[in-house]
């Protein structure tokens, strides 16, 4: 589903990933784990190409990112993307929030978009918070709105960006149920996180991150119950 | 007898002459605030271009602008460009109309900048993330939140832009401060004539300010 070669991403003189390969397959659940600085959050990024690769390539379902006849726009409506700070539209309602993508980009009847939505809030548990904006909603509403809103594009894969780690600790679970429930329905799922004890249940295959490069990856059981490498084994024992 | 000495003071007797110079002065503020705001929007999202060349076009608007005093734009305008270069003649009101346009522009762009640059990068990712394009991404969900902050900042300008318009009197415009030099050049009410004048811009501005406040605090922004 997703492919990545020899990905190469600076910020100035600071190159901050460093010849990143990776592969993504259908409904697989990948978790991408290491030290805050270590990259992981700009490789997710670069995956729809929230930042521009400096070298590298990306393929998506054999749409490759790079391709001057690729439209970034179609692609990226096939990628859902979850922040760790929700990036709600504060002036939307979250019906609305949900619906302006299928709207606008999709290009859904109003009613078409609102069923869509009133089905993923049901999903999400939030079917009673439609016409609430999102202030109003705890951190943990937030995201799963926001995951919600990324659904209703009926993407291919799901981003996550520490979906978690804004949220306040008695939150997080709720967010970690949907996701679990989406990892269960057979979605594509790339998930930066912090959550070791997501990635260890419900990761298909644990990516981990340090200066720039994947240091070392494998089932959840062989990185966090044998790690090889030496910094894996140093970040885990920090952290376990 | 101190009525009758009133009323036949200039406080009252100059007032029918300086309302008509107060609609002028509105009408101009209003009409050129429009146009402001198009070019300010403009130049404002122009500022905040990728694009070399329209940032550093919109850039020197906005330096040459705010680098020059309005007196002498407004000249400029009217004797300089439109009847010495082209040789058009626009009328004064017109003239004024497009003075205010040009340099409320200058001030509108840097509060349209502020405030599109004030939203969080995030929300702008959001929207892009999801597929929606640059310009779809500015309409339905920047633009919004960022006209919101940009109300207050608005209102300051109106007063300010309101003010200003007193200087056209040197081109001929026929606004309150041009009345009521007509009015005391025959009465010799200067004085009276004048207190006249700032009650009239206090009339307006002071409420404006009041509202301004009390619309702050419940757009909460």
């Amino acid at each position: 589903m997703i492919t990545v070669k020899d990905l190469h991403k600076s910020f100035g003189d600071l190159e901050v990933l460093k010849g990143i390969d990776a592969k993504v397959d259908e409904s697989e659940v990948v978790c991408v784990v290491g030290p805050s600085g270590s990259g992981k959050s700009t490789f997710l990024r670069c995956i729809n190409l929230l930042e521009d690769i400096t070298a590298g390539e990306i393929t998506i379902d054999g749409d490759q990112l790079t391709d001057p006849n690729v439209n970034i726009n179609e692609v990226r409506s096939q990628v859902g993307m979850v922040f760790q700070h929700f990036n709600l539209f504060p002036h939307k309602t979250v019906l609305e929030n949900i619906t302006l993508g299928p709207l606008k980009v999709k290009n859904l009847s109003e009613n078409e978009a609102k069923d869509v939505a009133l089905s993923l809030l049901e999903k999400v548990g939030l079917s009673d918070k439609a016409d609430d904006y999102p202030d109003s909603l705890s951190g943990g509403q937030k995201q799963r709105v926001a995951i919600a809103r990324s659904l209703a594009m009926n993407p291919k894969v799901m981003l996550f960006d520490e979906p978690t780690s804004a949220l306040d600790p008695e939150l997080v679970g709720d967010v970690l149920e949907v996701m679990k429930d989406l990892a269960e329905e057979g979605m594509t799922m790339v998930v930066v996180t912090h959550e070791m004890g997501f990635a260890k249940e419900v990761g298909d295959r644990v990516l981990f991150m340090d200066e720039g490069i994947i240091v070392e990856e494998g089932s959840p059981q062989q990185i966090f119950d044998d790690p090889q490498n030496s910094r894996t084994q140093s970040f885990l024992s920090k952290i376990l | 007898m101190i009525y009758t000495t009133f009323m036949e003071s200039a406080y009252v007797q100059s007032l029918p002459f300086l309302i008509d110079g107060l609609k002028i002065t509105v009408m101009i503020t209003v009409i050129g605030l429009f146009f402001g705001m198009i070019i300010g929007s403009l130049a404002g999202l122009g500022k905040l271009s990728k694009n070399k060349i329209i940032r550093g076009f919109w850039s020197v608007y906005v330096e040459v602008v705010r680098g020059t005093p309005i007196l002498a734009q407004a000249l400029f305008l009217y004797y300089g460009v439109s009847e010495d270069l082209i040789g058009l003649n626009i009328s004064s009101f017109n003239a004024g109309v497009i003075a205010i346009a040009v340099n409320a522009g200058a001030y509108i762009a840097e509060i349209v900048r502020g405030a599109v640059y004030s939203i969080d990068k995030g929300q702008h990712e959001a929207g892009r993330s999801m597929g929606l394009t640059e310009n779809q991404t500015m309409r339905y969900i920047i633009w919004p939140q960022a006209f919101k902050r940009m109300i207050p900042p608005l209102g300051n300008q109106f007063i300010i832009s309101l003010k200003d318009t007193s200087v056209f009197s040197v081109i001929v415009v026929h606004d309150v401060v041009f009345m009521a030099k007509e009015y005391y050049n025959t009465t010799f009410e200067i004085f009276e004539t004048l207190v006249m004048v700032c009650l009239l811009y206090l009339c307006i501005t002071v409420p404006t300010a009041l509202y301004l406040n009390r619309l702050e605090r419940k757009l909460d922004v």
